[in-house]
């Protein structure tokens, strides 16, 4: 039996059930200090002096850097992840990022925006040098959400952005939009919120460096997802050292969603305070800290539009949406609600014509980057909520609206209009198929029985498409001298089960023990180049670079096996992990073919010395990271008008992600994708006081995090239709739960509460929302 | 004015002596002074559970538990429930049934369900959902977590 | 948190001294909110007093007529006692919905009804039942130990070392948590006694308070519909994000009928 599509249970819980993982706050530096950051307390700001002389003398302190002291060094700031050719405004200008540097000099733009880095030797004496610190501002006036932001008249986040707009973006065809939605027989409109979350992984960030003058190079343990993309920020940018003078290591990490893909200004920071101080040092981010310090994620508004023809099939889609970037452009932020949600525009529907209008917008609130999605949950959101609309309104069963406008079959592979090709697909029959998990025939009976119960049931059903991100980086296989197989590559496990899926596929391939593989991920100088994990591109890139990689070993290890068995290469083949000559019954298992490609004397000469690293070898899996994982969720919950509190009684999903490799970790996946969706549907809100600009939900007190007593248990199922774009078949995983679950909750919300005269619901419906629909529909 | 406090348990079985500062707590003493980093802080409102150990044969919070507080109790923490090469059937169970997926909140998840498997040998889906009310997860949406208590609670009555 | 000295006194008085030599100190129960706020740097006291080597405090004492739970007693042990579980089911319910289990397992009577938080439960069940607060000086009555947000009616150094609670005919606790913190943004406690009903309310005002007018509906018909149409004014009630005025005023009602039912359920199981 192979090792592919097996429930294999993972490998690396090994340490993290006996409490042997190691994660940043558990490396330890001899001798470490303590890196604190000052924050500022105010959302917006104008820096008068900052004076730390009596913090310098505090028990405990070894030192203190502020941002004039970075400027004056010439470090360098922060940059985009968009080049800005990437992403111009619709006029052909550039947009605006802003301008971060480590600590702010001059201005502070929200609240829990770095100023002061304080070096001590414990964290409570930091925390006392921090009291003495006396920072002057002279306060200014905040803005606090979009609306605040774009009111005539409001005061700048920026001079450079008028109006607070950093990038006035559109992408389709507008004329022809229009002209569709002019005579179109309906039009379905909703003006929809996008609520704002903070990502809040349950390991908090955090960096720990160290500064050797030997060598005069750097190493940085952190809190990443990929420590390739954050060595070149910090060495390139802000360092301004040659890459190889920096190791960036990322240990065990507690869980990322994309909020750990960026630099943040804590991971050069203890660098340079380790150069600056003689001592290394670790910075821990503390939660209420986190709430403030770490980028947030969604916090966006649209008015989405589809125009309908007399079949209830799609002519034309129209959205105009303006995204709160939060106080800085710089990072991922531009592009997530702009170029990103237009790769799935249309999901998996016909959609001969679009425009999009978006505008970015500066707000004095945190940073808004990436979490889980990116763009993509956001637009299957009005999709899929435009949908259920539309099925009401035109009185076409949600399940037939659905079915008469999926790309066909037999259409497939399909070219959309914005520019990506859909390769492969199944739609009607994920969406049958959970339908039928569902009961979805069954639900009348159960709705009459809730009733009798006083109680509201709904049911909602969302059909996404993803679009997996990424590109292609190499995968290094070595046969090393103890007799295990190390595999490189340029992604970076961070809860993904990597360390077993990737172990599945080399052991499948070559014939070897899972057991004697080894990952060797994300170390900036001894792993291969990547870009991390993000976009759910993991499997594709690394998965298909293990099978290309693998091919070069097979490849070399033949040449060797043919010297070894006296026979010609072209008669060698490999088969259950061995190589075996035409004709003859011996076999040579590859890891003895590998062990004697290094030994001198085994091979003839002109071989050995061709094979300097034996049979390892490296591959690269080609192409644009685009898989389109999609599928239908159907989510049945029942409201208990009398308090509004709504429980999700099931929750059903079937997925297509092409080929499934290990289903166990794949269901995982989905089951915290879900999590996350429903989260942000029925619970999480990230809420800025208006006009001030404090944040109002700065921990777990206030910010409702999904408990296992808040969510069911899930029905999830899949169908393997193969993707034809990439060897394994494979269509990545990660963000899709995410993706479809937030329709799906709120469209079974607004099924329940429709009979009550509810037309209008926005996320996320927490008890005191939805007591509130009905009050005012009452 | 600070004193400094002696304090004298066990831990995992072993006694431990020390003297720290009054304002220590109990999970930083495990973590820094001890060199035990399976317990980890995940908040500070005391709400996510990922700090969790057994103190006198109850889970607790250790990062709401002063050291000082501690003395003369029991302390038991992950490595001490069982190691790679005999591991405890909730870690075990845990395993099995793909409780985790980033590692985080799972030392804290295992003590928390040790402490209710240890009264509730075969419970019910909603039983175990109302007691991990104290432990917070992001990565698993808590679905194979508690398939994982369930299996390892029918598991220790077995064993 | 701030640096403080610590001590565990092996007495009642012992305590009581610690508190009179020094006026920066603080008493630490189970520390389940005093550790969170020192953690946070809301509060520098300059000694913490560990009342966790008085055994004395801890513990449950039943009576045909009373309770007795020593102010230790940890929520846990509350919750899980047959006695309280049977006599006063409410009260173990109450308990049992405090914070989570490791909260639970640490967290005290007397801790929280000192503390007088708001949104905590305790004070609800507390003036319901119309327990009595024994202190090292004196019994203070329900309706007089609660006198505002945070607030109580003990003096500085007195310490609270059992709470009494009459065993009534029926009672019934009903909560509306904060999905977030899990503090009641609504709890209400009915009791029903041979003297009458009690009918008290935390997490909708600064401080439990209780509604006459419910009371004596309930009186005269013990039954949940009679509280239906009893409304409290809004604005005296707490607005934040997760709960407005209105939205708790209306909480009151649905928690209140539920108190009722629950009541009359479990002591119609008892009969």
């Amino acid at each position: 039996m192979g090792l592919m599509a097996q429930p294999v249970r993972r490998i690396e819980d090994g340490r993290f059930i006996t409490g042997r993982g190691r994660y940043v706050d558990d490396v330890k530096m001899e001798g470490a200090a303590v890196g604190y950051l000052l924050r500022s307390p105010y959302s917006h700001a104008r820096i008068r002096a900052i004076d730390v002389e009596a913090a310098r003398e505090a028990p405990g302190v070894i030192g203190i850097i502020t941002g004039a002291d970075l400027e004056a060094a010439g470090v360098g700031h922060l940059g985009s992840a968009f080049p800005a050719s990437a992403l111009k405004n619709r006029d052909g200008s550039n947009r605006f990022d802003g301008d971060r540097a480590l600590l702010t000099t001059d201005v502070v733009r929200y609240v829990g925006e770095p100023v002061v880095f304080i070096v001590a030797t414990s964290q409570n004496a930091a925390k006392d040098a921090g009291e003495l610190v006396v920072v002057d501002y002279e306060e200014l006036p905040a803005l606090a959400s979009i609306d605040e932001a774009i009111a005539d008249g409001a005061p700048l986040v920026w001079p450079e952005a008028p109006g607070n707009i950093a990038l006035d973006w559109e992408q389709g065809d507008e004329a022809a939009t229009e002209a569709a939605f002019a005579t179109a027989a309906h039009v379905t409109s909703l003006e929809l919120v996008n609520n704002r979350i903070v990502v809040n992984s349950m390991e908090p960030r955090g960096s720990a460096g160290r500064y050797d003058p030997a060598t005069d190079s750097y190493e940085l343990y952190a809190t990443t997802q990929g420590s390739h993309p954050v060595s070149d920020m910090v060495a390139r940018r802000v360092l301004r050292i040659p890459s190889d003078k920096l190791r960036v290591v990322t240990p065990d990490v507690g869980g990322g969603f994309g909020l750990k893909m960026s630099t943040f200004a804590e991971y050069p920071l203890v660098l340079i305070a380790s150069k600056q101080f003689g001592v290394p040092v670790k910075w821990m981010s503390e939660r209420t800290e986190a709430f403030l310090s770490d980028s947030h994620g969604r916090d966006l508004k649209s008015k989405a539009e589809l125009a309908f023809d007399r079949d209830g099939r799609i002519v034309a889609y129209r959205i105009k949406t303006d995204f709160n970037l939060g106080a800085y452009g710089l990072g991922f932020g531009p592009g997530i609600q702009s170029v990103i949600p237009m790769f799935v525009v249309g999901g998996v529907y016909k959609l001969p014509v679009v425009y999009n209008h978006c505008r970015a917008v500066f707000t004095n609130t945190v940073p808004v980057e990436a979490y889980r999605g990116a763009g993509r949950p956001e637009a299957a959101y009005l999709l899929e909520r435009l949908m259920d609309m539309a099925s009401r309104e035109m009185g076409i069963p949600q399940d037939e609206l659905r079915l008469r406008n999926f790309i066909p079959n037999d259409e497939l592979p399909y070219h959309t209009i914005n520019g990506v090709t859909i390769d492969s697909g199944d739609f009607p029959r994920n969406l049958r198929d959970c339908l039928v998990n569902a009961d979805w025939a069954g639900y009348p009976a159960r709705k009459a029985e809730s009733a009798g119960k006083g109680l509201l049931r709904g049911i909602g059903l969302a059909y996404y498409m993803e679009k997996t991100v990424g590109g292609p980086t190499a995968v290094e296989i070595k046969f090393t001298p103890n007799g295990r197989v190390e595999v490189g590559v340029g992604t970076s496990s961070h809860g993904q089960g990597h360390e077993t899926a990737f172990a599945q596929i080399v052991a499948d391939k070559l014939g070897i023990p899972m057991d004697i593989i080894d990952l060797n991920q994300s170390d900036s100088l001894r792993a291969p180049y990547g870009g991390g994990t993000g976009g759910s591109r993991s499997l594709w890139n690394s998965g298909n670079g293990i099978l290309k990689a693998a091919d070069n070993v097979i490849a070399k290890g033949a040449v060797v096996a043919a010297a070894l068995l006296g026979a010609d290469v072209a008669d060698v083949s490999f088969a259950d992990g061995a190589f075996q000559a035409r004709g003859s019954n011996r076999y040579l298992p590859i890891l003895d073919v590998a062990a004697a490609a290094r030994e001198s004397g085994k091979l003839e000469g002109a071989l050995s010395e061709s094979l300097p690293d034996g049979i390892d070898a490296a591959g690269t899996h080609e192409g644009r990271g685009d898989t389109f994982p999609n599928g239908c969720h159907i989510c049945e919950l029942e409201i208990d008008p009398e308090t509004g509190v709504v429980k999700i009684l099931a929750y059903n999903v079937v997925d297509d992600f092409g080929f499934v490799i290990n289903p166990l970790i794949v269901a995982g996946q989905v089951h915290g994708g879900i999590a996350q969706g429903i989260g942000q549907a029925l619970m999480e809100n990230c809420l800025y006081e208006p006009g001030s600009a404090q944040l109002l939900s700065g921990s777990f007190m206030d910010y409702t995090m999904p408990r296992a007593d808040d969510l069911p248990s899930f029905g999830f199922a899949y169908n393997e239709i193969l993707c034809t774009t990439n060897p394994l078949g494979i269509k990545g995983c990660g963000e899709a739960g995410t993706v479809g679950a937030a329709p799906a909750v709120m469209n079974a919300v607004l099924d329940a509460l429709w009979e009550k005269g509810v037309r209008h619901v926005d996320m996320p419906m927490t008890p005191l929302r939805v007591w509130e629909a009905l009050r005012a529909a009452a | 004015m600070v004193d400094s406090v002696k304090v004298a348990f066990s831990v995992n079985g072993k006694a431990v002596t020390a003297e720290v500062e009054p304002r220590t707590l109990l999970v930083t003493f495990l973590r820094e002074h001890l060199g035990l980093t399976g317990t980890h802080v995940g908040c500070d409102t005391s709400q996510c559970g990922a700090c969790c150990v057994h103190l006198d044969g109850r889970s607790v919070k250790s990062c709401t538990i002063l050291t000082a507080q501690a003395d003369g109790a029991a302390i038991t923490t992950i490595e001490g429930l069982g190691t790679p090469e005999n591991l405890h059937p909730m870690q075990q169970a845990f395993n099995e049934n793909h409780g985790l997926q980033c590692g985080f909140c799972t030392p804290g998840m295992i003590m928390s369900a040790t402490d209710f498997a240890a009264r509730n040998p075969d419970p019910a889906e909603h039983e175990v959902r109302e007691w991990l009310e104290g432990n917070i997860c992001r990565c698993t949406g808590y679905h194979n977590i508690v398939k994982s208590v369930q299996a390892g609670a029918r598991a220790m009555a077995q064993g | 948190m701030y640096a403080f000295a610590y001590h565990k006194p092996r007495s009642l008085a012992e305590a009581g001294e610690l508190l009179a030599s020094h006026d920066e100190a603080r008493l630490l129960a189970g520390g389940m909110t005093l550790l969170p706020a020192l953690k946070q740097r809301l509060a520098a006291p300059t000694d913490l007093v560990d009342l966790g080597g008085l055994a004395d405090l801890v513990g449950i004492t039943v009576s045909d007529s009373e309770i007795a739970i020593g102010a230790m007693t940890t929520h846990a042990a509350v919750t899980r006692n047959d006695a309280v579980a049977t006599k006063i089911p409410a009260l173990a319910t109450l308990a049992g919905g405090i914070g989570d289990p490791q909260v639970r397992h640490r967290g005290t009577i007397g801790g929280s009804i000192c503390n007088a938080d708001p949104a905590a439960d305790y004070p609800a069940g507390v003036v319901a039942l119309g327990a009595t607060i024994v202190t090292d000086r004196r019994e203070i009555a329900a309706d007089d130990f609660f006198t505002g947000m945070f607030e109580t009616a003990l003096e500085p150094g007195e310490i609270v070392r059992q709470v009494r609670f009459p065993i009534p005919e029926a009672a019934g606790y009903a909560k509306f948590p904060n999905p977030a913190s899990r503090y009641a943004v609504v709890g209400v406690f009915v009791a029903k006694t041979a003297g009458g009903v009690r009918v008290a309310v935390t997490g909708a005002g600064p401080s439990v308070f209780r509604i006459p007018a419910m009371e004596s509906a309930l009186a005269a018909n013990f039954s949940p519909d009679s509280v239906t149409g009893i409304s409290v004014p809004e604005g005296e009630l707490n607005n934040d994000p997760h709960a407005t005025a209105a939205y708790r005023a209306h909480l009151i009602g649905v928690m209140a009928r539920r108190a009722v039912a629950s009541a009359r359920n479990t002591s119609e199981g008892e009969n």
